[in-house]
């Protein structure tokens, strides 16, 4: 239950997001609705998704959608590189954890205070009700198909304000507001510079300053 | 039958380019796990790459004529509420309805 409740904004996300999947899939493909849930089951990604569906219209080969898909999802890389230290799980659990790490699950597991009592027991469970909400969604879309029109209502703003509870949350827990600021800007500016890879783009250029930023401390520190 | 062999290879390279991505750091980095710099990124990253998604998602949002104000304005008050309640629900609830009511 307590699962349930922290998972809730990313249903409130992954549900009309995993409907839209569905949709766009069954009416632009023409396909049978399984694809789609296979692409949920199977591939995971939400952004990555939404690619292929204009990949398989265009018959793009396969080495070419590795690649695609492989750039578009590298910030994931380093999702993995924060979960390194710290990720307990073991076996079939990790590598099921390591599968599902969406931009969504690793924000709640690495961004929810300790107050929430998230275990690491807890982390993989917790990717498995988020894909559940994905694949559900995507079910739904794809055998409703043509037929719906989804309403309206304005959810796109549910993940946005997400992602904004969780940089309060590390706000609390880091207070490094600086290097929040830098990041925010570094945002902007890879937004304005390069729209269509805006994350792969800002999160490399994140790290690079970062990784100066250690070193010289280090250099600093062992001068003195 | 030849559309259907296409979609299995097709899943199956995409589903193994998103593999990829996710594992690759606990394939080729692991034997360093205890290095401080990965101690460094594992503590700082996550507030860096919040912000960066804050930024993504926020972009998703309708910007034009005046609804720049709206979307900015209720995610504000979910990161004040936030801020104040700790409450995450209540915080998200709240923006969201300002903004679904307003938009």
């Amino acid at each position: 239950m307590h699962l349930l409740r922290l998972s809730l904004p990313v249903m409130f996300g992954y549900l009309p997001l995993g409907m839209a999947f569905g949709v766009l899939f069954v009416t632009e493909l023409g396909l049978d609705w399984y694809w789609a849930v296979a692409f949920s089951l199977i591939v995971f990604a939400g952004s990555a998704q939404f690619l292929s569906v204009g990949l398989i219209a265009n018959h793009a080969g396969l080495f070419e959608v590795f690649v695609a898909v492989f750039l578009l999802n590298s910030r994931h890389i380093f999702y993995g590189l924060t979960l390194l230290s710290s990720l307990k799980l073991k076996g079939w659990r990790k590598a099921y954890m390591v599968f599902a790490l969406t931009d969504e699950t690793f924000s709640l597991i690495t961004g929810l205070p300790k107050e929430s009592g998230l275990q690491q027991q807890d982390y993989w469970r917790l990717a498995g009700i988020n894909q559940s909400y994905w694949v559900f969604g995507t079910l739904i879309g794809a055998l409703l198909g043509a037929q719906l029109t989804l309403p309206d209502l304005g959810l796109e703003i549910v993940l946005p304000a997400l992602f904004v509870v969780l940089a309060v949350e590390q706000y609390r827990t880091h207070r490094a507001a600086g290097l929040m600021v830098i990041a925010g800007l570094i945002g902007l500016m890879a937004m304005w510079l390069w729209q269509d890879q805006m994350l792969l783009l800002s999160i490399s250029s994140a790290l690079i300053l970062m990784l100066i930023n250690y070193v010289r401390q280090r250099w600093t520190s062992h001068s003195i | 039958m030849d559309q259907s062999l296409y979609l299995v290879g097709f899943i199956l390279f995409a589903a193994l380019a998103t593999v990829a991505t996710r594992a690759m750091p606990f394939l080729f980095l692991a034997k360093h796990r205890h290095h401080p710099i990965l101690d460094y990124l594992g503590r700082y990253l996550p507030p860096v790459l919040m912000m960066l998604l804050v930024v993504y998602a926020v972009s998703d949002l309708p910007m034009a004529n005046q609804q720049w104000s709206i979307s900015v304005g209720s995610l504000i008050v979910v990161a004040v509420t936030q801020w104040l309640s700790k409450n995450a629900l209540l915080s998200i609830a709240l923006g969201s309805v300002i903004y679904m009511i307003l938009i």
